[in-house]
């Protein structure tokens, strides 16, 4: 899966829970879920678990701590999907 | 009080309870889901809530894994409420110092709770996302209302069985009063569903004679009532100084003049389930004299009346307390004959009838007793117990709620004039 697919994923994924509509059209690698798009940070979890629904993997509570920017949930998703 | 918000099995908004508490519409209906589940009682009150409606007071995130039928109850009337008395809502005010709400449950989310044991017992306790500490805290009414009307006074939820709503007045009102907060939203709420109500019913207190006439069913101060028919949703008063009213130009719907709570210790014939009766009088009895006025100036209650055996010792209790009987007792009302026991959201529901009944004149009919209680019709006259609506100017009402653990809360309102 490339790049530009897995971010258009993810901004699905993110869509509901982001209060800055504009940070989320220009959705990018260097956007971050809390500073950029306005998440609640409690729904942080919810993101994540989303993101297992979606990819149908596991994150596990260490990747989950990193998972705080579009470019680090992509690594987290492209290394789990590899590993399957 | 100058605002009023209701979620009620007989009508969601003031306009729509008003109509439906003059016309004596029961919100009492048949629920296939209790019948499926077996209880004994297969009818209750539920506030009629469509999706359209719930996007008035919660927005698509916020909706999202919601399942707390308490807390969305208490943030129609609890919202409405402060809309009525003309205070700002929205996500863009700035915290107000001086606005707080007192907001009683008697628990909450139990729904949401449901699914979270069945989760963290499937051992899927990661999979819980972030709704349910929000949805099942006890405080979770009084959490949302606070940011939702940006309340930056106290901000708490009290719980004290089915006295919760009336004491959330009286609660709220010395807040005011000693000086702590200028204008507080008070109210209650009760979750609907069978996790709630399935204690009562294996208690065996509630009703399973009128499974096939729901309407029928709640018969406060009847000779054939068997029980009460078990409730849900919310009711919500703004109280706030005089000053503060009157600097507003809100308009004031009653004032409250003072009450009394207290609890009979599960002394006596009082226990966990019933009421010791030196305390229900003595609340009653504290109430008035809190308030300042004469037991003879009260012109009509608002009882807490279940449908149950216990009815007619109620009627006896104020009697005696307020050294009335007969013709001289005060005009009687029951709106649990309409919406059945909501329990801990019945006194504020109750109350925002009650403050109606002053504000327009006028006591609701009480459905349902056609065949008075011979035990009631031996203390007060029958026509105090109007099964009609009457257009009345009304100066005092009396409420009180008496709930599990022997609790009691009374609360004496004034028209404003």
């Amino acid at each position: 899966m490339d790049k530009e697919t897995l971010i258009t994923q993810l901004k699905e994924i993110v869509k509901p829970y982001a209060k800055n509509e504009e940070a989320l059209l220009n959705i990018n690698e260097n956007t971050d879920f809390v500073n950029d798009l306005k998440i609640n940070s409690a729904n942080l979890v919810d993101v994540v678990l989303d993101v297992e629904e979606q990819f149908n993997i596991v994150i596990d509570n260490e990747s989950m701590e990193r998972m705080l920017n579009v470019k680090s949930a992509i690594e987290i998703i492209e290394a789990k999907l590899g590993a399957q | 009080m100058t605002g009023l918000g209701v979620a009620a099995p007989n009508g969601v908004g003031i306009p729509a309870f008003t109509d439906a508490i003059k016309a004596g519409t029961s919100g009492i209906r048949y629920d296939p889901e209790l019948a499926s589940l077996q209880f004994s009682c297969q009818i209750a009150g539920k506030p009629e809530v469509s999706e359209i409606l719930q996007l008035q007071y919660l927005d698509a995130l916020e909706l999202r894994n919601f399942n707390s039928s308490g807390i969305l109850y208490g943030l129609i009337a609890g919202i409405d409420a402060w809309k009525d008395a003309q205070l700002p809502v929205g996500a863009d005010l700035e915290p107000d110092w001086d606005s707080g709400t007192i907001f009683g449950a008697g628990s909450s989310g139990l729904d949401k709770l449901r699914e979270a044991i069945y989760k963290v017992d499937d051992l899927q306790v990661r999979r819980l996302g972030s709704t349910v500490v929000p949805q099942t805290m006890a405080s979770g009414i009084s959490a949302w209302l606070g940011g939702k009307l940006a309340l930056a006074n106290q901000v708490t939820t009290n719980s004290s069985a089915c006295a919760t709503g009336a004491e959330s007045v009286l609660m709220a009102y010395e807040r005011i009063r000693n000086g702590h907060a200028k204008r507080m939203l008070a109210g209650s709420t009760s979750d609907a569903g069978p996790y709630i109500w399935g204690g009562f019913d294996a208690l065996r207190v509630c009703t399973f004679k009128h499974n096939d006439h729901p309407a029928a069913g709640s018969r406060p101060m009847s000779a054939s009532a068997s029980g009460f028919v078990p409730g849900s949703g919310a009711g919500a008063l703004v109280l706030e100084s005089l000053d503060s009213a009157l600097e507003r130009g809100a308009p004031i719907y009653a004032e409250v003049l003072g009450g009394h709570v207290n609890s009979g210790a599960q002394r006596g014939d009082g226990s966990m389930t019933a009421p010791n009766s030196i305390a229900v009088q003595r609340c009653i009895r504290e109430a008035i004299k809190a308030a300042g006025v004469e037991p003879q100036e009260i012109d009509a209650i608002n009882g807490h009346l279940t449908a149950t055996g216990k009815d007619a010792l109620e009627i006896g209790n104020w009697s005696t307390a307020l050294g009335r009987r007969g013709k001289d007792f005060p005009y009687m009302n029951a709106l649990k004959c309409m919406i059945g026991h909501c329990l801990s959201a019945s006194g504020s529901i109750e109350l925002v009838a009650a403050v109606l009944q002053l504000y327009e004149g006028f006591l609701f009919p009480n459905i349902n007793c056609e065949d008075l209680h011979p035990d009631i019709a031996a203390i007060i006259d029958p026509e105090k117990i109007p099964q009609q609506l009457v257009y009345k100017e009304l100066n005092l009402i009396a409420k009180a709620s008496f709930g599990f653990g022997d609790v009691n809360a009374c609360v004496i309102l004034k028209k404003y004039k």
